[in-house]
Parts: structure tokens; sequence; C-alpha cells
């Protein structure tokens, strides 16, 4: 049976880009001990040679044509940035190179 | 006017179109019973009370004309605010949406819109759409109409608690593993959840994208036909729609019921389940029986995997859906100078809710390396199962009678702790949306309390015809419908 | 100890199409930032993506031509990571059922013939664009979603180059390629083909890989070969002074063309890829297939090749014609017209050539038609204007547009082959230049090349060259 630590969940943490206190870390550790502990309900289940179902329908080729449509005006594009300038979102310096 | 509050939506536009009442009157008197009544049920997270006064006094203006108008004219209409609506806001009830306003519509808004349906405001849900008693919420704790001390259930509690308290006599929910039917069961109003893929997603801010479907509250089955019949359909824009042309549901509901075979499950009967719940869930059946139905017990053999299958394939896609509330583009960011990596964490761990970190972490883990298979994998392999016992099962009856949820309504505060057991508590809910069935609830008795007592029929793809027909000679047959929470106004 | 390199590409080409992959906002280069961009691309909840199918037929036509298997069934994956211009967070992508696998290409270095594997080509979406502003006091970083949601091409090749020499003639076979069938018009000076190399050293002969080093930010093939010589000199040093290289990603300086390691938190990349739930699978019918195989044209080596058996070009003219659709598509029609292979070449890879590259303009934008080229390279075969003459003209013809006939006849340039008309021309020439005449008669040949030339400057280029030196010949009395 997996059983879930706190490096654990500080992982799973950072892959979520979550910060968790140190209370919050050992609640969460718990609580996900407990339920990831019961989801191994399923291992008792012989799935050899089922097909995993990612959709519920059976639908397929579903396309649009490559048409233009018109884009939205960049007023409403940036309405909802917390930051920005007159023609893009603003965030903390980047720094790609070294 | 109280009769207003009382009538149907069906009602309401008929006595619109013959002229008994305006809808401004329709409007007004819906928005003075929310000033009433809302602050003690927290319905609402946003009343529109200006737009829909705006959109009554259109209505109003165009049948003075004699213009056409819409199916839907003048009935108000509440929504799930994980609905997008354009410069409305929406806010999931998340700290890190609360200032969020969208610049498009959502599908099913357009066509409440085009409809000439009247939208009177945005309802309270658990956070993101994840949880069962809309305690989840980031700003208010929605009560349960029939016991203010009780939770609506979730996540479309705000929208379920609206129509029970007569704060709308429609409302749209979303359903992922139950959050239309389980609220609709825990407030006595009727939850529709359609097949997946029969109402566009565009414009629903996602949960988990192959289980998320959107769907109907109303007081009866007969309106809630009337309102699908305006959401359903296929949409361009959302991949997942379907083809599949839209019935005429209001007349099918009319068509006699005698000789559907309805089946019921042995494992929905099973431990765990209340004695009242059952008692209701049995009588339900002999009502069907009664209506010339034929009841046949028939075995849904993976039902005990139906959870931890939900909340692993749930969980997973949630935790990609969710990534985007980042502080970036949109949204809550947080205060002060730091890197982008830490905005990010910052922003998320500020803006977010307990729940939502909890099932982000969950799936993010079952999606994470070394655990795909075991996990994720291994879910959508049992998944498959779950939906050949409904085939298998579907292939022999019509439809299947079951319970909505294990109990009555909880005490608030009652499951805040014990994250797990809420969960085991959508062992009734979830294998329909993990199969993409349709499914609906309606009141069907009284159990501890005096709460209301819902029960499901679950139906093949595309087959909501079928139950709505069979919940509609249900309520017709019986009259649990005539009992009302009581809330006087002041 | 002798090293050799093992090098494998990841390249990226935007398609060719009109809007994005998954909603219709244009897909223009050069917009003001965060004008093409709609709720889809800018990710905003609730939105979905809906997929363009020209950019899977395109996809098609590059699996083809790249031998891949195709995929039956083929889906798209979330690839999932934070990173601002992304507004997701999630690329959608395909990992576990990609459009095509197991493809080669064939390419040719110093006239051998190599086969590189092609592990998958795959579709996905560009991200967005940050930029750094240019005021060096800016505390922040600008993001242009316009690129988000580009329609992109991903071909991912086996670690089967030996040399930059290799790449380079992937990289420019692949270019072909992709340009050849209406792909992408890789562009990489907009981005719309970029590189990554994964680039290790190991002892000639050695079965083990060496540690592989992952180069990012490589915007131009000269930018790839020159990472890869860099990288080789540096994995060699660290292998011979004993040390061992780490896995790692590095990124290309191109002002100091060095490789440097990519400064990020150590986080183990772990991207949860998983299928897409708001996409539905895409079934590629047999019928599907040969519908996008009619569509295609010719691949640049069947091209060639046949350009060399058919036409009899030699393989440098066939190679140069190839490279580009346009020149070739010309060329071909120009040589329908009826002018012989080899003399069209010529032009083409001289005058027309020359003139594109003078107006920095594509072959489609001149206001010369192949039928237009064809004439003028008759008036100058048939010797009714000279060579020299042909050349002023076809400038002219780019200029105003007129054909080739109108000009020689407006201006007078026709070639003076009549001798009658040319003889007073030539005896004037041999008056005026006495010494010449004398130098040319004691048995120097060079003299008679400059009154050729005069002759030449007398009749403004018209005179028949040949015609002329017989003339010289006969009044000269030799």
């Amino acid at each position: 049976m997996t059983r879930i630590t706190t490096d654990t969940v500080e992982q799973v943490a950072d892959l979520s880009k979550l910060i968790l206190s140190d209370e919050e870390l050992a609640g969460f550790q718990e609580q996900l001990d407990k339920i990831i502990g019961y989801f191994e309900v399923l291992n008792s289940l012989d799935t050899t040679g089922v097909e995993p179902l990612a959709h519920p329908l059976d639908l397929r080729n579903v396309f649009r044509q490559d048409t233009v449509e018109d884009s939205a005006p960049r007023e409403d594009a940036l309405a909802n940035a917390p930051d920005k300038t007159d023609e893009a979102y603003k965030v903390p310096v980047v720094i790609e190179s070294s | 006017m109280p009769e207003l509050i009382e009538l149907s939506a069906g009602d309401l536009h008929r006595k619109l179109m013959a002229g008994d009442v305006t809808a401004r009157q329709i409007v007004e008197r819906y928005l003075d019973r929310i000033e009433q009544i809302d602050g003690r049920v927290g319905a609402f997270n946003t009343v529109t009370a200006e737009a829909a006064l705006d959109k009554a006094a259109d209505i109003d203006d165009r049948l003075d004309k004699g213009e056409a108008v819409g199916p839907l004219a003048g009935v108000p209409i509440a929504l799930k605010d994980n609905l997008c609506t354009r410069g409305v806001p929406t806010t999931c009830s998340s700290r890190i949406l609360e200032h969020f306003v969208p610049p498009y519509d959502a599908t099913v808004v357009e066509r409440l819109q085009r409809a000439d349906a009247v939208l009177i405001g945005k309802t309270n849900l658990d956070e993101f759409a994840m949880g069962s008693t809309t305690e989840a919420s980031a700003f208010a704790t929605t009560a349960n109409p029939w016991d203010l001390s009780r939770v609506p259930g979730g996540s479309s509690g705000g929208s379920a608690a609206a129509v029970a308290a007569g704060l709308a006599p429609l409302a749209l929910g979303s359903d992922t593993g139950g959050s239309i039917r389980q609220p609709a069961a825990f407030c006595g109003v009727t939850g529709l959840k359609p097949t997946y893929g029969r109402v566009s997603r565009y414009g629903l801010i996602a949960y988990a994208s192959s289980l998320d479907q959107i769907g109907t509250f109303s007081r009866d089955p007969r309106d809630a036909a009337l309102l699908l019949e305006v959401i359903a359909g296929h949409d361009p824009r959302d991949s997942t729609s379907a083809q599949e042309p839209v019935p005429d549901y209001s007349a099918e509901l009319e068509k006699d019921v005698a000789g559907v075979k309805v089946g019921l499950p042995r494992e929905y009967l099973a431990e765990g389940i209340a004695p009242d719940v059952e008692a209701a869930v049995r009588a339900a059946a002999d009502t069907c029986r009664g209506l010339g139905a034929e009841v046949i017990d028939i075995s849904l053999p993976h039902t005990e995997y139906a959870v931890a299958t939900y909340y692993i394939i749930g969980t997973a896609e949630a935790s990609s859906n969710l990534a985007r509330f980042d502080g970036i583009h949109y949204g809550r960011r947080a205060a002060g100078k730091m890197d982008v990596d830490e905005l990010y964490s910052r922003s998320r761990s500020e803006g977010l809710g307990d729940e939502v970190k909890r099932r982000i972490m969950l799936g993010t883990f079952a999606l994470s390396a070394g655990y795909y298979d075991a996990y994720y994998l291994k879910a959508l392999k049992v998944r498959r199962l779950i939906k050949k016992d409904f085939d298998d099962a579907l292939a022999g009856v019509d439809c299947i009678l079951a319970p909505v949820a294990p109990t009555v309504a909880y005490k608030q505060g009652e499951m805040i702790d014990d994250p797990l057991a809420l969960y085991l508590a959508d062992i009734y809910t979830s294998a329909t949306n993990l199969a993409g069935l349709p499914a609906i609830a309606f009141n069907a008795g009284t159990g501890e309390g005096g709460l209301p007592v819902g029960v499901q029929l679950m139906g093949r793809p595309f087959e909501e015809s079928g139950l709505l027909r069979l919940a509609h000679a249900f309520r017709e047959a019986t009259d649990h419908h005539l009992a009302r929470p009581n809330l006087t106004e002041d | 100890m002798q090293y050799e390199t093992v090098i494998g590409l990841e390249t990226h080409a935007q398609f060719h199409t009109r809007s994005k992959m998954f909603c219709g906002c244009k897909t223009d280069f050069g917009a003001p930032p965060n004008t093409q961009t709609c709720p889809v691309c800018q990710g905003l909840p609730g939105t979905l993506p809906v997929v363009n199918r020209t950019a899977v037929e395109l996809g098609l036509r590059a699996a083809l031509a790249l031998r891949c298997h195709i995929a039956p069934v083929t889906q798209f994956d979330r690839k999932n990571y934070f990173y601002p211009d992304l507004p997701k967070n999630y690329q959608v992508s395909q990992n576990y059922h990609n459009l095509g696998v197991d493809g080669r290409l064939e390419i040719e270095v110093d006239g051998q013939t190599r086969k590189v594997g092609i592990w998958n080509v795959h579709l996905e979406e560009d991200a967005g664009k940050l930029e750094h502003p240019e005021d060096t006091g800016a505390n922040y970083t600008a993001i242009d979603l316009n690129r988000a949601g580009t329609p992109l091409l991903e071909i991912v090749s086996a670690p089967d180059m030996r040399s930059a020499d290799e790449a380079n003639a992937y990289m420019n076979e692949l270019a072909a390629i992709l340009r050849h069938l209406g792909i992408s018009d890789c562009k990489m000076q907009e981005g719309s083909l970029r590189f990554e190399a994964g680039i290790s050293v190991r002892a000639v002969g050695g079965e083990e890989f060496g540690n592989r080093v992952e180069v990012k930010n490589l915007n131009s093939m000269s930018a790839v070969v020159k990472a890869i010589e860099h990288e080789r000199h540096r994995q060699v040093a660290v292998l011979e002074s004993g040390g061992t290289v780490p896995s790692q990603t590095m990124l290309w300086d191109v002002q100091r063309e060095v490789t440097e390691p990519m400064r990020s938190k150590e986080e183990a990349k772990d991207y949860r890829y998983f299928p897409e739930p708001d996409l539905v699978p895409i079934e590629i019918s047999p019928e599907w297939l040969d519908q996008v195989r009619e569509q295609m044209s010719e691949l640049p080596a069947v091209r060639r090749k046949r350009f060399i058996a058919e036409l009899d070009l030699p393989p440098y003219d066939a190679g140069v014609i190839v490279e580009q659709k346009p020149i070739a598509d010309y060329f071909e029609q120009t040589v329908e017209q009826g002018v012989e292979p080899k003399t069209a070449a010529n032009w083409m890879m001289g005058e027309v050539m020359r003139v594109l590259n003078e107006r920095q303009c594509e072959i489609d934008d001149l206001p010369v038609s192949p039928p237009m080229l064809a004439e003028l390279i008759g008036l100058v075969t048939d010797d009714r204007i000279s060579n020299s003459v042909g050349k002023t003209v076809f400038s002219e013809m780019c200029s105003s547009g007129k054909k080739a006939g109108e000009i020689v006849e407006e201006k007078g340039l026709a070639q003076i082959s009549d001798s009658g008309e040319l003889e007073a021309v030539v005896k004037q020439v041999l008056a005026d230049h006495p010494d010449a005449v004398a130098d040319l008669e004691s048995g120097k040949q060079q003299a008679k090349g400059f009154l050729i030339g005069q002759i030449m400057r007398a009749t403004r280029g018209k005179a028949n060259p040949k015609l002329a030196g017989e003339l010289i010949d006969r009044l000269t009395g030799d």
C-alpha cells in the first residue's frame, strides 16, 4: 500500500504551485493518506485487457474549419488582468537566460 | 401577489402571455422575495436586479408592440456562479475569482437570453463545484430552506436552495458527481442532470471536463422539460457536445408510462443507506408499479468502485483545469514583490480554499510520474467496467430507480472535518457521471426531521424524455410536491 | 581517444494556417501585442478548444512525407507546467497517441545518403511571447498572447546524426519538405521554424550514449550548427579531463556563441500528461489519408531526382532550384514553355534569384510570369538579343511588368545580326582604332576582344558578338 508521507505531499504541493504551512502540511498528509489509501480499493479489481475509458461519449473527429473569426478587443482581453500596461499583461521579471 | 411565487415557470410564462401579469411584476415580486428571504438562506452571490428589471421592461415593451418573445419570456432564472456571464461577476465562490468579470456569455446563458428568460442572479456553490454541502464556498454558507441549521447539499446548493425557497422558479447548476441531484434531493426540488454532451459546457468553468454537465433545477419535471428544451443541443464551440436532435420534452412528458421497465439496483439498497431513504426508494418503486411500470431487481456489480474511480478521474482533470488560476492573466494576485514562481504559489495558496487544494493535490498525485498507471489509468479502466454495468442493465430495463444520497441533509459543520466520509456519500450519484448518463432527482417523501428525501431515475444516453415522463407521472400520482419549507417573509 | 557527436533534433514548425489551432484568431506575425486573441486562446475559464481540421491535415502531410506510421486513432494530451506565456498552464499537445511515429528522413552529406530516424510527429499549440522591455529600468516582463494557440508541428528525430553537417542537411531537407508541402513557411526570423538539439559525445564505436545536453534558444540553422560544434568541444574537453558531462538543459547565447546552463529551480520535470478531456479522439481512416495524399505535391527529394534524370540538370542545380517550392514550380513552368532546362536553370539561379534577393521578395510577387520569362529566354537563344541585353530586359520586365518583345521593340534593343548593317559599324571601329588593328594583325588575340567591346559599345550592346567577330576577321584581312 502506498503511504503518503509529508515528503510526497510537499512534492505534490510544489507541482501544484501551492505553499503549505507546517500545520496544513500535517493536515493534508493525514487526509491524503487516508483518501489515497481508500483509492486502493481499485486494486482488488482485475482490469487485465480492459480498455481505458476517458470519455463517456463515443465521439470522434470533431473539427472546425480553418476560418478566421474576429479577435477580442485588447481592452477586453486585458480587462481582468491584475497588472498590465496599455498593451500587455505584466508579470515580475522572468529570467530565461542565465 | 404571493401566488406568483407558487406558480411554475410554465404557468408564469402563460400568465404573462395572457396579459394577466407583466414581466416587471414577476421580476419585482421575485426580487422582493429575495430581499426578504435570502438574508436567511444565502442562496445568491450576486443579485442582478437592475439587469433583470431592464430585461423585464424589454419583454413588456415587445409584448405591448405585439412582437414575438421567447419560450421563457418573463421567467426569472438563477445561475450557478460557475457559469460565465458577460459583464456579471462569475466567482465560482472562490477568492481567486472574486472580481472576475467574464467578457463572454456561456452558451447556456446565450440560449436563455434568446429564450427571454430573466437572469436574476448568480448562486452560491462549493468553491469550483468541489463539495457536497456548499460549505466550501469562500464567501458564505447557504442554508437549507427546510431547516436553516442544515446544509442545502452541493455543490449547486445555492441554486437548489433558491428554487426550494421560492427565490427563483428555475435555476441552472452543474453536476460532476452528483452536484445537481444531491442538493435537489436535500432541498426537495427537481434536479435534472442531462446526458454528457446534451448541453454545451462552453462557459461552464470546468471542474472535471469529462464528467461536468450543466443541468436544471425546477419545482417539477414539467419545468425541467421546458428549460432543457431551451438549453440542450449541439454547440460548435464544445467538441464534446452531441449532435443528437433535441426532442420536444414537454410533449413527450404526457405519454403513458404503463409497461415501462424500472430497474432497482440491489447494490444501491445495501449497507450504508439510512432507513428513511431506503423506505422512500421502496415506496417510490411501489408508486411506479401502481402507474403500470414493471419494477425489476437488477445488479450494478461495480458500484462499490465508483467513488474511488470518480475521485481519481475528477481530481486529475481538476488539477489541470485549475492550473490556470495563477494570478497572472486574470483573478486575484498575491500582493508584494516576488518572482513569478512565488507569485504563482502565493496567489494560489491565498486564493484557493482547502477542499480545492486537497483535490488539486490528489489529482496531481494521481497523474504524477510513478503513480499514473496505478491510479489514473487504473481508474479509466474501472470507468469502462462501470459504464458496462449500466449498458448491460439498461439493455433489460428502461430506467433505474435509486437513492440520491444515503441520508437526508446534514447539519451544518457535521461533515466538515472528514473529507473522506463526505466523498463516500457520493456513492449513488458519481457512477452516473462516469458513465455519462442522464438522471433526474425529485422529492419522494419526508424523512428524519421532516426533511425531504429524494430519489433518482437514471436512463440511457439521450433518453431524458423517458425520465421526465416517469418523474412527471410520479408527481401526478403523489402529493410530496405540495410540501413547502416554512419561510415567512418579514 | 576519438570521439563522435550524437545529435537528435526537435523541430517546431508553425503551420501555415489562417487561424489558430483551437480558435478562429488570426496567426499573422508582427501584429500589435494582444490584438489576435480571444477568450479561448487567452485561456479564460469556461472556454473550450475545437480542433482546426486543416492543421491536422497538414500534420498528416508531414507524417506521410517523413514516412511515419500514421496512428489509426490519434488524440490530444495535456502537458502540465506553469509558465507565464502559457495561459492555461498546460499545453495541449500529444504524447500517448502521436499523429505519426517511426518515420525517417533521408539526407545527403558529401555525396553519401544517410537515414535519420523520426521518432514521432505530433500536433500542439504554441505559447505566447514574453517581452522584456527595452527600458533597462523596467522591472517587469510583458506577456503578448498573440502567438498563443498557433498550431505547431513538432518533429522529434532519433539521435541519428553524427556531425553538425548532418544536422545542417537534416534541417535544410526538413524545411524544404515543410515548404514544399505547404505545411509551414519556415521563416526562422519570424520564429515559425525552431529547433532544440540533444547533443552528447562518446568514444567512436561506443555502444552507450553519453549524457545528453539539451540546447534551447536556437533561432537559426547556423545557431544549431555552432551550438553543436561548441558542445562537442566542451563535452570532449570535460571527458578528456576525466570529468563527466551532466545531463542538463542549456541555452544558446547568440551574442557570445556559447551554451549556458539554464538557471531554473532544480525540480524534476513531471508534465503529468493525460488525455485532453475537452477534445475527442481523431480517427484517421484510409480514405481520409488517401485524400490527404492526393493533395500532396511531389517531395523535394523526388523532384530533385526527376530534374536530374528527366531534365538532365546537374545535381547542384537541381538542389538549388528545389530548395524552395515556388522557385521549382516557376522553373518547371518555364521549361514547359519549351525552354531548354539547363538554360532555364541558369536564368533561375542567375538573374531571377538576383532580382529576388535584391528586392527581398518572393517569386510570386514578380510581375514576370513563366511564359514571359520563356519568351525572353527565347529571344536570347534565337540571337534576337544578346545575353547582356537579355539581363537588362529582365530587370525592366520586373519593374514594368511589360513583355520582353515589347521592351525590345520600344527601346530598339534587337541584336544587329544583319552583316550589311553591322559591317558599317565594324569598319568605323577599325578605322578609329588602328593600334588595336595592328596588334591583332601581329597576332595579339586580346585585341580582338577589345574591338568587339568597342563594337558593342557603338551599338549599345545590340551587335551579335559572333557576327562582329567574323566581320573583324574578314575586314582585317586574315
